[in-house]
């Protein structure tokens, strides 16, 4: 999909800048725009570097751990099919617990075990189960807290303004996409017989 | 009174990072006796592995960005999207960023990066791209990668309700920082 788009914006810039008479602008921002990316990214490395400093303390001290506890009583409720003492539920809840304070490298690895243990409680391996779909579709809406390092860097700061704005986006994400996912997976269409 | 309530919680917000910098590694060094410097140094490791990891996409994305609005190709479609975009008060500045953002999380940052870059991180363009860069997933590749992870072909209803919260997410965006910082 990315390589179409990718190629496709390209392809339409020559295009147009040869029907434009852009054509010099249009290379001279080829160049331009590859030197920029480079200066941008060795930018960003001091400002990274400090914010995955302190989330290593955090997961490091145990906070994330205090979190997950404190969400529980909320998972039970969403993933119905799951029983309440299953593993499943603790990787669930440390994923999202990871993804509440930004921690994207430490929610992946937590986030595949989850799926790992929920597999197991699949009995048809190559279709989805609704706890897993639940469990992806919160994790694309992406519960945050913590506005993502490389926003704080870019944005300096800025960054403070777009705390309250980002939560209250990823809160009506996050509430959509529950919702859509309890009406969906009742529904004829997506049910597990007639997967797709 | 609305004004008041999101004047004191924006002036509340300047204090989160400061605040996070030093309440965590408190915490830590208190209660959990954690060797905060140490471990600071592990993780901070990674930020220059992922700086550089990220420079060929960054390349990728700014290149052709920038090659579509020097074209005037990015001109042309704004502006056959206009009236629609206009009708709901969508900046028409905001929408590859939120086309791009369940695509590619390096493209979007991209594209993020570039609205900084043009407009300023002050501008609500940026803080608008900011909000939808921060409030949602690359659904493609998260779907694609914990699918596959454990062998699900047959994913339901997953990329329909992943792509529907994108939108009410970037909708959101714009509805919020429109209200609060506009």
């Amino acid at each position: 999909m990315l390589n179409y788009i990718w190629f496709g914006m390209m392809f339409i810039s020559v295009v147009v800048g040869i029907f434009t008479g852009n054509i010099d602008a249009v290379t001279e921002a080829a160049i331009n725009m590859a030197k920029v990316a480079v200066e941008i990214s060795i930018g960003l490395i001091g400002i990274m570097a400090l914010w995955l400093g302190i989330m290593k303390i955090a997961e490091a001290s145990g906070l994330i751990r205090i979190i997950a506890r404190g969400l529980k009583p909320i998972t039970v409720r969403l993933f119905p099919d799951v029983p309440a003492d299953h593993p499943a539920i603790g990787s669930i809840v440390l994923n999202m617990a990871a993804n509440l304070l930004g921690l994207g490298n430490a929610a992946t690895p937590l986030g595949l075990k989850a799926m790992e243990e929920l597999q197991e409680l699949n009995p048809k391996k190559d279709t989805a189960t609704n706890a897993m779909v639940m469990f992806l579709a919160i994790n694309t809406s992406s519960v945050q807290l913590i506005v993502p390092a490389t926003v704080v860097a870019l944005m300096g700061a800025t960054a403070s303004q777009i705390f309250l704005t980002t939560i209250l986006a990823t809160t009506a994400s996050t509430i959509t996409a529950i919702i859509i996912v309890k009406i969906l997976e009742k529904t004829k269409r997506f049910s597990v017989e007639n997967a797709s | 009174m609305i004004e008041s309530i999101v004047g004191s919680l924006n002036a509340g917000a300047k204090y989160i990072i400061p605040l996070l910098l030093v309440g965590i590694p408190f915490y830590a060094i208190t209660v959990k006796k954690v060797k905060v410097y140490e471990v600071f140094v592990e993780g901070a490791k990674d930020g220059f592995t992922i700086a550089v990891r990220i420079i060929p996409y960054l390349v990728a994305i700014l290149v052709a960005v920038g090659m579509f609005r020097a074209s005037g190709a990015l001109d042309l479609l704004l502006n056959f999207l206009a009236p629609v975009l206009n009708f709901i008060g969508f900046p028409p500045e905001n929408l590859p960023l939120a086309l791009m953002r369940p695509l590619s999380g390096s493209g979007s940052l991209g594209l993020l990066t570039d609205l900084v870059n043009e407009y300023g991180a002050d501008s609500l363009y940026a803080k608008i791209g900011a909000t939808m860069f921060g409030s949602s997933e690359t659904t493609f590749y998260v779907l694609a990668v914990y699918f596959g992870s454990v062998g699900v072909t047959r994913s339901r209803h997953a990329l329909v309700a992943g792509l529907t919260a994108d939108a009410v997410g970037a909708l959101a965006a714009v509805f919020f920082c429109k209200l609060l910082l506009g």
